[in-house]
Protein backbone atom coordinates (compact mmCIF):
# COMPACT_ATOMS: atom_id res chain seq x y z
CA UNK A 1 0.00 0.00 0.00
CA UNK A 2 1.35 3.37 -0.98
CA UNK A 3 1.18 5.98 2.03
CA UNK A 4 -1.09 9.16 1.09
CA UNK A 5 2.30 11.41 2.12
CA UNK A 6 4.82 10.10 0.19
CA UNK A 7 2.13 10.01 -2.73
CA UNK A 8 1.49 13.51 -2.52
CA UNK A 9 5.39 14.41 -2.04
CA UNK A 10 6.36 12.44 -4.96
CA UNK A 11 3.50 14.24 -7.53
CA UNK A 12 4.52 17.45 -5.94
CA UNK A 13 8.20 16.92 -6.32
CA UNK A 14 7.71 15.67 -10.05
CA UNK A 15 5.26 19.20 -11.10
CA UNK A 16 6.68 21.68 -9.32
CA UNK A 17 9.97 22.05 -10.87
CA UNK A 18 8.29 22.94 -14.04
CA UNK A 19 5.09 24.77 -12.71
CA UNK A 20 8.38 27.09 -10.69
CA UNK A 21 9.69 27.29 -14.07
CA UNK A 22 6.69 28.56 -15.55
CA UNK A 23 5.71 31.23 -13.00
CA UNK A 24 9.38 32.73 -13.12
CA UNK A 25 8.88 32.81 -16.55
CA UNK A 26 6.21 34.66 -16.59
CA UNK A 27 7.10 37.09 -13.54
CA UNK A 28 10.46 38.22 -14.25
CA UNK A 29 11.04 40.43 -16.33
CA UNK A 30 13.62 40.20 -19.72
CA UNK A 31 16.46 42.83 -18.97
CA UNK A 32 18.43 41.56 -22.20
CA UNK A 33 17.36 43.16 -25.79
CA UNK A 34 15.16 40.88 -26.77
CA UNK A 35 12.83 40.74 -29.91
CA UNK A 36 9.49 39.30 -28.72
CA UNK A 37 7.61 38.34 -31.71
CA UNK A 38 3.58 37.82 -32.14
CA UNK A 39 2.96 35.10 -34.04
CA UNK A 40 -0.33 34.43 -35.00
CA UNK A 41 -1.73 30.62 -34.60
CA UNK A 42 -5.09 29.65 -35.48
CA UNK A 43 -6.60 33.06 -34.12
CA UNK A 44 -4.27 33.51 -31.06
CA UNK A 45 -1.63 35.18 -30.41
CA UNK A 46 1.65 33.36 -29.70
CA UNK A 47 4.96 34.59 -28.23
CA UNK A 48 7.88 32.51 -27.78
CA UNK A 49 7.05 33.21 -23.95
CA UNK A 50 3.82 31.72 -24.01
CA UNK A 51 4.74 28.75 -26.11
CA UNK A 52 7.88 28.14 -23.12
CA UNK A 53 5.02 28.20 -20.53
CA UNK A 54 2.27 25.69 -22.47
CA UNK A 55 5.33 23.44 -23.10
CA UNK A 56 6.41 23.13 -19.25
CA UNK A 57 2.69 22.81 -18.30
CA UNK A 58 1.97 20.16 -20.93
CA UNK A 59 5.21 18.63 -19.26
CA UNK A 60 3.89 18.66 -15.47
CA UNK A 61 0.28 17.37 -16.44
CA UNK A 62 2.21 14.35 -17.97
CA UNK A 63 4.20 13.88 -15.21
CA UNK A 64 1.31 14.46 -13.06
CA UNK A 65 -1.40 11.76 -15.53
CA UNK A 66 1.49 9.41 -14.98
CA UNK A 67 2.22 9.59 -11.39
CA UNK A 68 -1.49 9.17 -10.85
CA UNK A 69 -2.17 6.32 -13.11
CA UNK A 70 1.30 4.55 -11.02
CA UNK A 71 -0.43 4.61 -8.21
CA UNK A 72 -2.57 1.63 -8.72
CA UNK A 73 0.61 -0.62 -8.90
CA UNK A 74 3.37 -0.56 -5.99
CA UNK A 75 6.18 -1.44 -8.59
CA UNK A 76 5.10 1.45 -11.09
CA UNK A 77 4.62 3.94 -8.10
CA UNK A 78 8.40 2.98 -6.76
CA UNK A 79 9.61 3.20 -10.14
CA UNK A 80 8.05 6.72 -10.96
CA UNK A 81 8.75 8.01 -7.20
CA UNK A 82 12.28 7.27 -8.24
CA UNK A 83 12.18 9.75 -10.95
CA UNK A 84 10.65 12.75 -8.92
CA UNK A 85 14.33 14.65 -7.59
CA UNK A 86 15.06 14.14 -11.14
CA UNK A 87 11.92 15.83 -13.05
CA UNK A 88 12.17 18.58 -10.03
CA UNK A 89 15.94 18.80 -10.90
CA UNK A 90 14.92 19.13 -15.10
CA UNK A 91 12.49 22.12 -14.21
CA UNK A 92 14.77 23.97 -12.14
CA UNK A 93 17.68 23.34 -15.08
CA UNK A 94 15.22 24.96 -17.36
CA UNK A 95 14.48 27.84 -14.95
CA UNK A 96 18.31 28.52 -14.95
CA UNK A 97 18.76 28.16 -18.68
CA UNK A 98 15.86 30.44 -19.03
CA UNK A 99 17.05 33.49 -16.99
CA UNK A 100 20.79 33.18 -18.46
CA UNK A 101 20.23 32.33 -22.20
CA UNK A 102 17.13 34.30 -22.69
CA UNK A 103 16.00 36.68 -19.67
CA UNK A 104 19.31 38.16 -18.85
CA UNK A 105 21.55 36.84 -21.66
CA UNK A 106 24.92 36.03 -19.56
CA UNK A 107 25.32 33.15 -22.35
CA UNK A 108 27.32 33.73 -25.40
CA UNK A 109 24.56 34.94 -27.87
CA UNK A 110 23.66 33.90 -30.57
CA UNK A 111 24.79 30.27 -29.42
CA UNK A 112 23.20 29.01 -26.81
CA UNK A 113 19.80 30.61 -26.82
CA UNK A 114 17.30 30.16 -24.07
CA UNK A 115 14.69 27.41 -24.13
CA UNK A 116 11.98 29.87 -25.20
CA UNK A 117 13.91 30.87 -27.83
CA UNK A 118 14.63 27.30 -28.88
CA UNK A 119 11.06 27.13 -29.42
CA UNK A 120 11.01 30.07 -32.14
CA UNK A 121 11.93 27.77 -34.70
CA UNK A 122 8.67 25.50 -34.37
CA UNK A 123 6.79 29.11 -34.54
CA UNK A 124 8.54 30.42 -37.55
CA UNK A 125 8.36 27.27 -39.60
CA UNK A 126 6.58 23.78 -38.45
CA UNK A 127 5.63 22.69 -41.85
CA UNK A 128 9.06 22.81 -42.47
CA UNK A 129 10.70 21.37 -39.15
CA UNK A 130 7.73 18.56 -39.39
CA UNK A 131 8.60 18.12 -43.19
CA UNK A 132 12.86 17.38 -42.39
CA UNK A 133 11.58 15.45 -39.38
CA UNK A 134 9.26 13.02 -41.79
CA UNK A 135 12.44 13.11 -44.13
CA UNK A 136 14.85 11.38 -41.50
CA UNK A 137 12.24 9.09 -39.98
CA UNK A 138 11.42 7.47 -43.57
CA UNK A 139 14.94 7.57 -44.23
CA UNK A 140 15.73 5.69 -41.05
CA UNK A 141 12.52 3.21 -41.46
CA UNK A 142 13.78 2.62 -44.51
CA UNK A 143 17.32 1.89 -43.92
CA UNK A 144 17.02 -0.08 -40.79
CA UNK A 145 14.14 -2.77 -41.62
CA UNK A 146 16.42 -3.40 -45.13
CA UNK A 147 19.47 -3.38 -42.59
CA UNK A 148 17.43 -6.02 -40.20
CA UNK A 149 16.00 -8.23 -42.47
CA UNK A 150 19.52 -8.55 -44.81
CA UNK A 151 21.11 -8.43 -41.23
CA UNK A 152 19.22 -11.53 -40.24
CA UNK A 153 19.14 -13.45 -43.66
CA UNK A 154 22.51 -13.00 -43.87
CA UNK A 155 23.47 -13.71 -40.17
CA UNK A 156 21.34 -17.37 -40.37
CA UNK A 157 23.02 -18.33 -43.80
CA UNK A 158 26.89 -17.74 -42.10
CA UNK A 159 25.28 -19.61 -38.45
CA UNK A 160 24.05 -22.37 -40.82
CA UNK A 161 26.17 -23.39 -43.51
CA UNK A 162 30.12 -24.09 -41.85
CA UNK A 163 30.66 -22.94 -46.05
CA UNK A 164 29.16 -19.64 -45.63
CA UNK A 165 30.99 -18.95 -42.40
CA UNK A 166 34.23 -19.49 -43.84
CA UNK A 167 34.13 -17.40 -47.25
CA UNK A 168 31.94 -14.44 -45.45
CA UNK A 169 33.35 -13.91 -42.17
CA UNK A 170 36.55 -12.26 -43.83
CA UNK A 171 34.40 -10.27 -45.88
CA UNK A 172 32.25 -9.08 -42.22
CA UNK A 173 35.19 -8.87 -40.17
CA UNK A 174 37.08 -6.03 -42.80
CA UNK A 175 33.36 -4.15 -44.05
CA UNK A 176 32.22 -4.03 -40.49
CA UNK A 177 35.05 -1.98 -39.40
CA UNK A 178 34.55 0.83 -41.58
CA UNK A 179 32.04 3.41 -40.72
CA UNK A 180 29.39 3.12 -43.10
CA UNK A 181 29.49 6.96 -44.18
CA UNK A 182 32.62 5.87 -45.55
CA UNK A 183 30.72 4.71 -48.59
CA UNK A 184 28.99 7.57 -49.24
CA UNK A 185 31.00 9.02 -51.95
CA UNK A 186 30.28 5.62 -53.89
CA UNK A 187 26.96 5.38 -52.76
CA UNK A 188 26.23 9.10 -54.06
CA UNK A 189 27.38 8.23 -57.03
CA UNK A 190 26.14 4.76 -57.30
CA UNK A 191 22.59 5.29 -57.01
CA UNK A 192 20.02 6.91 -58.67
CA UNK A 193 19.14 9.10 -55.72
CA UNK A 194 20.22 10.82 -52.69
CA UNK A 195 17.65 9.36 -50.39
CA UNK A 196 18.23 5.71 -51.89
CA UNK A 197 22.31 6.68 -50.91
CA UNK A 198 21.66 7.26 -47.37
CA UNK A 199 19.56 4.33 -47.33
CA UNK A 200 22.27 1.95 -48.22
CA UNK A 201 23.96 3.87 -45.33
CA UNK A 202 22.27 2.98 -43.15
CA UNK A 203 21.53 -0.82 -44.67
CA UNK A 204 25.09 -1.82 -44.04
CA UNK A 205 25.82 0.03 -40.89
CA UNK A 206 22.54 -2.04 -39.50
CA UNK A 207 23.70 -5.10 -41.12
CA UNK A 208 26.81 -5.78 -39.78
CA UNK A 209 25.82 -5.91 -36.26
CA UNK A 210 22.81 -8.15 -37.16
CA UNK A 211 24.45 -10.50 -39.14
CA UNK A 212 27.36 -11.35 -36.74
CA UNK A 213 24.84 -11.72 -33.15
CA UNK A 214 22.51 -13.53 -35.52
CA UNK A 215 25.17 -16.24 -36.97
CA UNK A 216 26.61 -16.21 -33.58
CA UNK A 217 22.99 -17.26 -32.03
CA UNK A 218 22.22 -19.34 -34.04
CA UNK A 219 26.45 -21.10 -33.69
CA UNK A 220 25.46 -21.51 -30.02
CA UNK A 221 22.26 -23.34 -30.50
CA UNK A 222 22.95 -26.58 -27.99
CA UNK A 223 23.13 -29.85 -30.34
CA UNK A 224 20.47 -31.30 -27.27
CA UNK A 225 17.79 -29.00 -28.46
CA UNK A 226 18.37 -29.82 -32.05
CA UNK A 227 18.77 -33.61 -31.22
CA UNK A 228 15.38 -33.39 -29.24
CA UNK A 229 13.64 -31.69 -32.65
CA UNK A 230 14.78 -34.40 -34.58
CA UNK A 231 13.20 -36.77 -32.77
CA UNK A 232 10.15 -34.91 -32.57
CA UNK A 233 10.18 -35.12 -36.01
CA UNK A 234 11.68 -32.19 -37.12
CA UNK A 235 12.94 -31.37 -40.79
CA UNK A 236 16.39 -29.23 -41.83
CA UNK A 237 13.34 -25.97 -41.96
CA UNK A 238 12.44 -26.10 -38.71
CA UNK A 239 15.95 -27.11 -37.30
CA UNK A 240 16.67 -23.26 -38.77
CA UNK A 241 13.33 -21.52 -38.05
CA UNK A 242 11.71 -23.28 -34.96
CA UNK A 243 15.27 -23.87 -33.15
CA UNK A 244 17.92 -22.01 -34.40
CA UNK A 245 16.33 -18.37 -35.23
CA UNK A 246 14.15 -18.49 -32.10
CA UNK A 247 17.48 -19.58 -29.80
CA UNK A 248 19.41 -16.74 -31.32
CA UNK A 249 16.81 -14.06 -30.52
CA UNK A 250 18.26 -13.10 -27.76
CA UNK A 251 21.52 -12.42 -29.68
CA UNK A 252 19.04 -10.75 -32.69
CA UNK A 253 17.94 -8.34 -30.26
CA UNK A 254 21.30 -7.22 -28.94
CA UNK A 255 22.58 -6.80 -32.42
CA UNK A 256 19.11 -4.74 -33.54
CA UNK A 257 19.95 -2.40 -30.20
CA UNK A 258 23.39 -2.15 -31.48
CA UNK A 259 22.37 -1.51 -34.82
CA UNK A 260 19.63 1.57 -33.76
CA UNK A 261 22.45 3.32 -32.11
CA UNK A 262 24.92 3.22 -35.45
CA UNK A 263 21.46 4.19 -37.64
CA UNK A 264 20.78 7.38 -36.02
CA UNK A 265 24.64 8.28 -36.16
CA UNK A 266 24.86 7.20 -40.26
CA UNK A 267 21.29 9.05 -40.57
CA UNK A 268 22.29 12.29 -39.11
CA UNK A 269 25.79 12.14 -41.01
CA UNK A 270 24.47 11.60 -44.29
CA UNK A 271 22.09 13.88 -44.27
CA UNK A 272 24.66 16.52 -43.29
CA UNK A 273 26.85 14.90 -46.81
CA UNK A 274 24.01 16.28 -49.25
CA UNK A 275 20.34 15.05 -48.87
CA UNK A 276 17.98 17.22 -49.98
CA UNK A 277 16.48 17.45 -46.45
CA UNK A 278 15.82 15.87 -43.04
CA UNK A 279 17.12 16.96 -39.55
CA UNK A 280 20.79 16.83 -40.40
CA UNK A 281 19.84 19.23 -43.53
CA UNK A 282 18.03 20.78 -41.60
CA UNK A 283 20.64 21.50 -39.10
CA UNK A 284 23.22 22.38 -42.13
CA UNK A 285 20.77 25.02 -43.51
CA UNK A 286 20.23 26.97 -39.98
CA UNK A 287 24.38 26.62 -39.39
CA UNK A 288 24.78 28.62 -42.73
CA UNK A 289 22.32 31.54 -41.80
CA UNK A 290 23.96 31.55 -37.81
CA UNK A 291 20.16 30.33 -36.45
CA UNK A 292 21.95 28.12 -33.86
CA UNK A 293 18.50 28.24 -32.69
CA UNK A 294 17.16 26.59 -35.08
CA UNK A 295 20.13 24.03 -34.79
CA UNK A 296 19.25 23.32 -30.84
CA UNK A 297 15.49 22.77 -32.45
CA UNK A 298 16.65 20.43 -34.61
CA UNK A 299 19.00 18.60 -31.79
CA UNK A 300 15.76 18.66 -29.39
CA UNK A 301 13.86 17.08 -31.75
CA UNK A 302 16.13 14.02 -32.40
CA UNK A 303 16.55 13.56 -29.35
CA UNK A 304 12.54 13.24 -28.40
CA UNK A 305 12.71 11.26 -31.77
CA UNK A 306 15.00 8.58 -31.16
CA UNK A 307 14.21 7.92 -27.54
CA UNK A 308 10.99 7.46 -28.66
CA UNK A 309 12.25 4.67 -31.23
CA UNK A 310 14.51 2.94 -28.89
CA UNK A 311 11.62 3.05 -26.84
CA UNK A 312 9.36 0.96 -28.82
CA UNK A 313 12.33 -1.32 -30.38
CA UNK A 314 12.88 -2.02 -25.98
CA UNK A 315 9.28 -2.80 -25.83
CA UNK A 316 9.34 -5.24 -28.81
CA UNK A 317 12.10 -6.84 -27.38
CA UNK A 318 10.45 -7.19 -23.63
CA UNK A 319 7.87 -9.19 -25.33
CA UNK A 320 9.35 -11.18 -28.51
CA UNK A 321 12.07 -12.12 -24.97
CA UNK A 322 9.69 -12.86 -22.53
CA UNK A 323 10.33 -16.70 -21.84
CA UNK A 324 14.30 -15.48 -21.09
CA UNK A 325 14.77 -15.65 -17.33
CA UNK A 326 15.41 -12.20 -15.71
CA UNK A 327 13.88 -10.29 -18.32
CA UNK A 328 10.02 -10.15 -16.80
CA UNK A 329 9.87 -9.25 -13.17
CA UNK B 1 20.90 -64.71 -20.38
CA UNK B 2 19.43 -66.68 -23.27
CA UNK B 3 17.15 -64.81 -25.17
CA UNK B 4 14.43 -67.20 -25.27
CA UNK B 5 11.30 -64.98 -26.58
CA UNK B 6 9.29 -65.54 -29.30
CA UNK B 7 9.50 -63.36 -32.61
CA UNK B 8 6.41 -62.06 -33.12
CA UNK B 9 6.67 -60.53 -29.80
CA UNK B 10 10.04 -58.41 -30.41
CA UNK B 11 9.67 -54.89 -31.30
CA UNK B 12 13.45 -54.17 -31.94
CA UNK B 13 16.39 -56.13 -32.55
CA UNK B 14 19.99 -55.53 -32.30
CA UNK B 15 22.26 -57.44 -33.18
CA UNK B 16 26.66 -57.55 -33.11
CA UNK B 17 26.69 -53.48 -32.38
CA UNK B 18 29.85 -51.90 -32.36
CA UNK B 19 30.75 -48.14 -31.52
CA UNK B 20 34.07 -46.83 -31.81
CA UNK B 21 34.90 -42.64 -30.68
CA UNK B 22 38.41 -41.30 -30.79
CA UNK B 23 38.94 -39.66 -27.46
CA UNK B 24 41.36 -36.61 -27.45
CA UNK B 25 44.52 -38.33 -27.88
CA UNK B 26 43.09 -40.00 -31.28
CA UNK B 27 43.36 -43.46 -28.91
CA UNK B 28 40.31 -45.83 -29.64
CA UNK B 29 37.70 -45.63 -27.00
CA UNK B 30 34.64 -49.23 -27.47
CA UNK B 31 31.93 -47.53 -26.36
CA UNK B 32 30.34 -50.41 -27.38
CA UNK B 33 31.68 -53.88 -28.32
CA UNK B 34 29.51 -56.51 -29.87
CA UNK B 35 26.35 -55.83 -28.11
CA UNK B 36 22.72 -57.56 -29.47
CA UNK B 37 19.58 -57.40 -27.15
CA UNK B 38 15.99 -57.85 -28.52
CA UNK B 39 13.10 -55.64 -26.99
CA UNK B 40 9.56 -57.44 -26.80
CA UNK B 41 6.99 -55.03 -27.15
CA UNK B 42 5.21 -53.28 -24.83
CA UNK B 43 7.79 -53.91 -22.02
CA UNK B 44 9.94 -52.09 -19.67
CA UNK B 45 13.42 -52.23 -20.01
CA UNK B 46 15.94 -50.75 -17.98
CA UNK B 47 19.70 -50.52 -18.88
CA UNK B 48 21.69 -49.99 -16.09
CA UNK B 49 25.82 -49.85 -15.36
CA UNK B 50 29.07 -47.95 -14.80
CA UNK B 51 29.04 -44.35 -15.78
CA UNK B 52 31.25 -44.79 -19.24
CA UNK B 53 29.59 -48.45 -20.05
CA UNK B 54 28.16 -47.16 -23.43
CA UNK B 55 24.43 -46.58 -21.86
CA UNK B 56 23.78 -43.73 -23.53
CA UNK B 57 25.48 -44.60 -27.13
CA UNK B 58 23.39 -47.17 -26.81
CA UNK B 59 20.20 -45.65 -26.26
CA UNK B 60 21.04 -42.81 -29.15
CA UNK B 61 21.95 -45.65 -31.84
CA UNK B 62 18.35 -46.88 -30.99
CA UNK B 63 16.91 -43.22 -31.09
CA UNK B 64 18.89 -42.88 -34.61
CA UNK B 65 20.63 -40.19 -33.41
CA UNK B 66 23.92 -42.31 -33.33
CA UNK B 67 25.54 -44.53 -36.08
CA UNK B 68 26.71 -47.66 -35.02
CA UNK B 69 30.63 -48.48 -37.08
CA UNK B 70 29.10 -51.85 -37.52
CA UNK B 71 25.74 -54.08 -36.62
CA UNK B 72 22.32 -53.41 -36.67
CA UNK B 73 19.17 -52.41 -35.49
CA UNK B 74 15.50 -53.38 -36.87
CA UNK B 75 12.70 -52.31 -35.69
CA UNK B 76 9.58 -54.14 -37.06
CA UNK B 77 11.29 -55.02 -39.60
CA UNK B 78 13.07 -51.61 -41.05
CA UNK B 79 16.50 -50.83 -40.20
CA UNK B 80 16.92 -47.59 -37.72
CA UNK B 81 18.81 -44.71 -40.05
CA UNK B 82 17.52 -41.90 -38.34
CA UNK B 83 15.56 -40.53 -35.86
CA UNK B 84 11.79 -40.89 -35.54
CA UNK B 85 8.58 -39.25 -34.17
CA UNK B 86 7.74 -43.20 -33.59
CA UNK B 87 10.67 -43.15 -31.40
CA UNK B 88 10.41 -40.87 -28.38
CA UNK B 89 13.07 -39.86 -26.54
CA UNK B 90 14.07 -38.21 -23.40
CA UNK B 91 16.87 -36.60 -22.52
CA UNK B 92 18.55 -36.33 -19.31
CA UNK B 93 18.03 -32.25 -19.71
CA UNK B 94 17.99 -28.83 -21.22
CA UNK B 95 15.62 -30.75 -24.22
CA UNK B 96 13.05 -28.15 -23.70
CA UNK B 97 12.54 -25.55 -26.06
CA UNK B 98 13.31 -21.89 -23.50
CA UNK B 99 11.01 -20.01 -25.98
CA UNK B 100 7.77 -22.14 -26.32
CA UNK B 101 5.35 -22.31 -23.26
CA UNK B 102 4.50 -25.77 -21.76
CA UNK B 103 1.37 -26.04 -24.18
CA UNK B 104 3.79 -24.64 -26.91
CA UNK B 105 6.25 -27.12 -26.07
CA UNK B 106 3.83 -30.37 -25.90
CA UNK B 107 2.37 -29.39 -29.49
CA UNK B 108 5.99 -28.95 -31.19
CA UNK B 109 5.81 -32.55 -32.47
CA UNK B 110 2.09 -32.36 -33.72
CA UNK B 111 3.19 -28.98 -36.04
CA UNK B 112 6.57 -30.12 -37.34
CA UNK B 113 4.35 -33.31 -38.32
CA UNK B 114 1.87 -31.14 -39.99
CA UNK B 115 -0.78 -32.93 -38.28
CA UNK B 116 -1.58 -30.09 -35.50
CA UNK B 117 -4.76 -28.67 -36.78
CA UNK B 118 -6.57 -32.27 -36.95
CA UNK B 119 -4.67 -33.42 -33.37
CA UNK B 120 -5.15 -30.04 -31.55
CA UNK B 121 -7.48 -31.88 -28.98
CA UNK B 122 -4.88 -34.01 -28.19
CA UNK B 123 -2.70 -31.55 -26.64
CA UNK B 124 -4.74 -30.67 -23.87
CA UNK B 125 -5.45 -34.43 -23.10
CA UNK B 126 -1.57 -34.77 -22.44
CA UNK B 127 -1.34 -31.88 -20.58
CA UNK B 128 -3.82 -33.49 -18.40
CA UNK B 129 -2.24 -36.89 -18.87
CA UNK B 130 1.09 -35.80 -16.76
CA UNK B 131 -0.85 -33.26 -14.58
CA UNK B 132 0.37 -29.79 -15.44
CA UNK B 133 -3.39 -28.84 -16.05
CA UNK B 134 -2.88 -24.87 -15.50
CA UNK B 135 0.70 -24.51 -16.28
CA UNK B 136 -0.30 -24.25 -20.09
CA UNK B 137 1.00 -20.74 -20.28
CA UNK B 138 4.05 -21.22 -17.82
CA UNK B 139 7.73 -20.50 -19.59
CA UNK B 140 10.12 -23.72 -19.15
CA UNK B 141 11.68 -21.87 -16.46
CA UNK B 142 9.05 -20.89 -14.19
CA UNK B 143 8.81 -24.62 -13.29
CA UNK B 144 10.33 -26.84 -11.75
CA UNK B 145 12.79 -29.50 -12.94
CA UNK B 146 10.62 -32.49 -12.44
CA UNK B 147 7.64 -30.70 -14.02
CA UNK B 148 10.46 -29.78 -16.73
CA UNK B 149 10.86 -33.85 -17.37
CA UNK B 150 6.69 -33.86 -17.80
CA UNK B 151 6.44 -31.87 -20.17
CA UNK B 152 9.25 -33.57 -21.98
CA UNK B 153 7.81 -36.92 -21.73
CA UNK B 154 4.13 -35.34 -22.95
CA UNK B 155 5.81 -34.11 -25.83
CA UNK B 156 6.96 -37.25 -26.61
CA UNK B 157 3.75 -38.74 -25.88
CA UNK B 158 1.93 -36.73 -28.35
CA UNK B 159 3.36 -38.07 -31.01
CA UNK B 160 1.73 -41.90 -30.13
CA UNK B 161 5.41 -43.03 -30.39
CA UNK B 162 5.82 -47.08 -30.03
CA UNK B 163 8.72 -46.85 -28.17
CA UNK B 164 9.92 -44.24 -25.37
CA UNK B 165 13.55 -43.87 -24.99
CA UNK B 166 14.63 -42.36 -21.60
CA UNK B 167 18.29 -41.70 -20.81
CA UNK B 168 18.41 -40.75 -17.12
CA UNK B 169 15.19 -38.70 -17.38
CA UNK B 170 15.45 -38.65 -13.41
CA UNK B 171 19.03 -37.58 -12.79
CA UNK B 172 19.45 -34.79 -11.72
CA UNK B 173 16.02 -34.57 -9.75
CA UNK B 174 15.49 -34.66 -5.82
CA UNK B 175 14.27 -38.25 -4.57
CA UNK B 176 10.58 -37.34 -4.11
CA UNK B 177 9.90 -35.39 -7.61
CA UNK B 178 11.75 -38.97 -9.10
CA UNK B 179 9.45 -41.32 -6.97
CA UNK B 180 6.51 -38.93 -8.37
CA UNK B 181 7.86 -39.24 -12.11
CA UNK B 182 8.39 -43.25 -11.55
CA UNK B 183 4.84 -43.89 -10.85
CA UNK B 184 4.47 -41.53 -14.00
CA UNK B 185 5.74 -43.69 -16.09
CA UNK B 186 4.19 -46.77 -14.95
CA UNK B 187 0.83 -45.08 -15.33
CA UNK B 188 1.62 -43.80 -18.77
CA UNK B 189 3.15 -47.90 -19.36
CA UNK B 190 0.47 -49.57 -18.21
CA UNK B 191 -2.27 -47.00 -19.66
CA UNK B 192 -0.99 -47.52 -23.52
CA UNK B 193 1.21 -50.41 -23.53
CA UNK B 194 4.38 -48.48 -24.97
CA UNK B 195 7.81 -49.94 -24.88
CA UNK B 196 9.95 -48.16 -22.51
CA UNK B 197 13.83 -48.41 -22.79
CA UNK B 198 15.50 -46.06 -19.33
CA UNK B 199 18.49 -45.96 -19.19
CA UNK B 200 19.52 -45.26 -15.16
CA UNK B 201 21.86 -45.19 -12.81
CA UNK B 202 19.70 -46.15 -9.62
CA UNK B 203 19.14 -49.98 -8.89
CA UNK B 204 15.93 -49.08 -6.84
CA UNK B 205 14.51 -47.05 -9.96
CA UNK B 206 15.44 -50.11 -12.20
CA UNK B 207 13.79 -53.10 -9.85
CA UNK B 208 10.88 -50.51 -9.54
CA UNK B 209 9.87 -50.14 -13.05
CA UNK B 210 11.70 -52.98 -15.32
CA UNK B 211 10.28 -55.81 -16.74
CA UNK B 212 13.84 -56.76 -17.18
CA UNK B 213 17.08 -55.47 -16.35
CA UNK B 214 20.27 -55.25 -18.97
CA UNK B 215 23.60 -54.99 -16.89
CA UNK B 216 26.37 -53.29 -18.74
CA UNK B 217 30.07 -53.23 -18.04
CA UNK B 218 32.20 -50.81 -19.30
CA UNK B 219 35.97 -51.11 -21.40
CA UNK B 220 34.74 -52.13 -23.96
CA UNK B 221 30.84 -51.72 -23.23
CA UNK B 222 28.66 -54.53 -23.47
CA UNK B 223 26.13 -56.71 -22.19
CA UNK B 224 27.08 -58.46 -18.90
CA UNK B 225 23.18 -59.78 -18.48
CA UNK B 226 20.05 -59.55 -18.33
CA UNK B 227 17.59 -60.28 -15.57
CA UNK B 228 13.72 -60.82 -15.23
CA UNK B 229 11.96 -59.22 -12.70
CA UNK B 230 8.77 -60.58 -11.96
CA UNK B 231 7.56 -58.76 -8.73
CA UNK B 232 3.64 -58.48 -9.82
CA UNK B 233 2.70 -54.35 -9.36
CA UNK B 234 2.91 -52.50 -7.21
CA UNK B 235 6.24 -52.88 -6.16
CA UNK B 236 7.05 -52.40 -2.44
CA UNK B 237 10.35 -50.60 -2.39
CA UNK B 238 10.99 -52.23 1.20
CA UNK B 239 9.23 -55.53 0.25
CA UNK B 240 11.12 -58.85 0.63
CA UNK B 241 10.60 -59.90 -3.05
CA UNK B 242 12.56 -56.73 -3.70
CA UNK B 243 15.37 -56.53 -1.15
CA UNK B 244 16.21 -60.27 -2.67
CA UNK B 245 16.21 -58.35 -6.39
CA UNK B 246 18.33 -55.91 -5.00
CA UNK B 247 20.90 -57.97 -3.11
CA UNK B 248 21.26 -60.68 -6.36
CA UNK B 249 21.99 -57.32 -8.64
CA UNK B 250 24.42 -56.04 -6.31
CA UNK B 251 25.94 -59.67 -6.60
CA UNK B 252 25.88 -58.93 -10.01
CA UNK B 253 27.38 -56.27 -10.12
CA UNK B 254 30.58 -57.37 -7.74
CA UNK B 255 31.03 -59.78 -10.40
CA UNK B 256 30.33 -58.11 -13.67
CA UNK B 257 32.73 -55.03 -12.54
CA UNK B 258 35.66 -56.20 -9.94
CA UNK B 259 37.97 -53.63 -10.75
CA UNK B 260 37.07 -50.14 -9.87
CA UNK B 261 34.13 -49.60 -7.41
CA UNK B 262 30.79 -49.23 -9.29
CA UNK B 263 28.86 -45.89 -8.64
CA UNK B 264 25.51 -47.18 -8.01
CA UNK B 265 22.57 -44.63 -6.41
CA UNK B 266 20.97 -45.75 -3.68
N1 LIG C 1 31.09 -38.01 -28.58
C1 LIG C 1 32.01 -38.78 -27.98
N2 LIG C 1 33.32 -38.66 -28.31
C2 LIG C 1 34.27 -39.44 -27.73
N3 LIG C 1 34.01 -40.36 -26.79
C3 LIG C 1 32.73 -40.53 -26.42
C4 LIG C 1 31.67 -39.74 -26.98
N4 LIG C 1 30.51 -40.12 -26.41
C5 LIG C 1 30.84 -41.11 -25.55
N5 LIG C 1 32.15 -41.35 -25.54
C6 LIG C 1 32.85 -42.35 -24.74
O1 LIG C 1 32.20 -43.59 -24.93
C7 LIG C 1 32.06 -44.26 -23.70
C8 LIG C 1 30.61 -44.58 -23.44
O2 LIG C 1 29.91 -43.35 -23.28
P1 LIG C 1 28.39 -43.25 -22.88
O3 LIG C 1 28.04 -41.84 -22.82
O4 LIG C 1 27.60 -44.11 -23.79
O5 LIG C 1 28.39 -43.89 -21.42
P2 LIG C 1 27.25 -43.96 -20.34
O6 LIG C 1 27.13 -45.35 -19.94
O7 LIG C 1 26.04 -43.28 -20.84
O8 LIG C 1 27.89 -43.13 -19.16
P3 LIG C 1 27.16 -42.23 -18.06
O9 LIG C 1 26.55 -43.18 -17.11
O10 LIG C 1 28.28 -41.46 -17.45
O11 LIG C 1 26.17 -41.38 -18.77
C9 LIG C 1 32.69 -43.40 -22.64
O12 LIG C 1 34.00 -43.89 -22.39
C10 LIG C 1 32.74 -42.05 -23.26
O13 LIG C 1 33.86 -41.34 -22.81
MG1 LIG D 1 24.94 -41.51 -20.27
Amino acid sequence: MIKKSSAIYGLLLSVSGFLIAALLNALIPITAPVEIVDYHIGGTVVTINIAYRIVLFFLSALFLVQGLVSLRDHDRWKKFAKGAPLRFASGIGLLLWDLLGTKWQVLPQPFFPGPAGIIEAFLIEPGFVLENTLYSLRLYAAGFVLGVVFGVGTGILIGWFPKVYYWVTPVLNVTGVIPAVAWMPFALTLLPTPFAAAVFLIVICVWFPVTSLTAQGIKSTPKVQFEAARTLGSNTFDLVFRVAVPHAMPQIFTGISTANAFAFTTLVMAEMMGQPGGLGYYINLSKVWSAYYKVFAAIVVMAVLFSFITAILERIEKYALRWQKGLVR
Amino acid sequence: MADNTKDEEIILTIENLRRIYKDDDGADVEALEDVSLKIKRGEFISIIGASGCGKTTLLRSIAGLDKPDSGTIVMDGHPITKPDPERGYVFQQGGLFNWLTVEQNISYGLKTRRVYKQKKDDVAKYIELVGLKGFEESYPYQISGGMAQRVAIARTLINEPKMLLLDEPMGALDSFTRADIQDKLLELHKLNGITMVLVTHDIDEAIYLSDRIVIMTPRPGKISNIIDVKIPHPRQRGGVEFLAMRRKLLEEFDLATALPEPEYNI
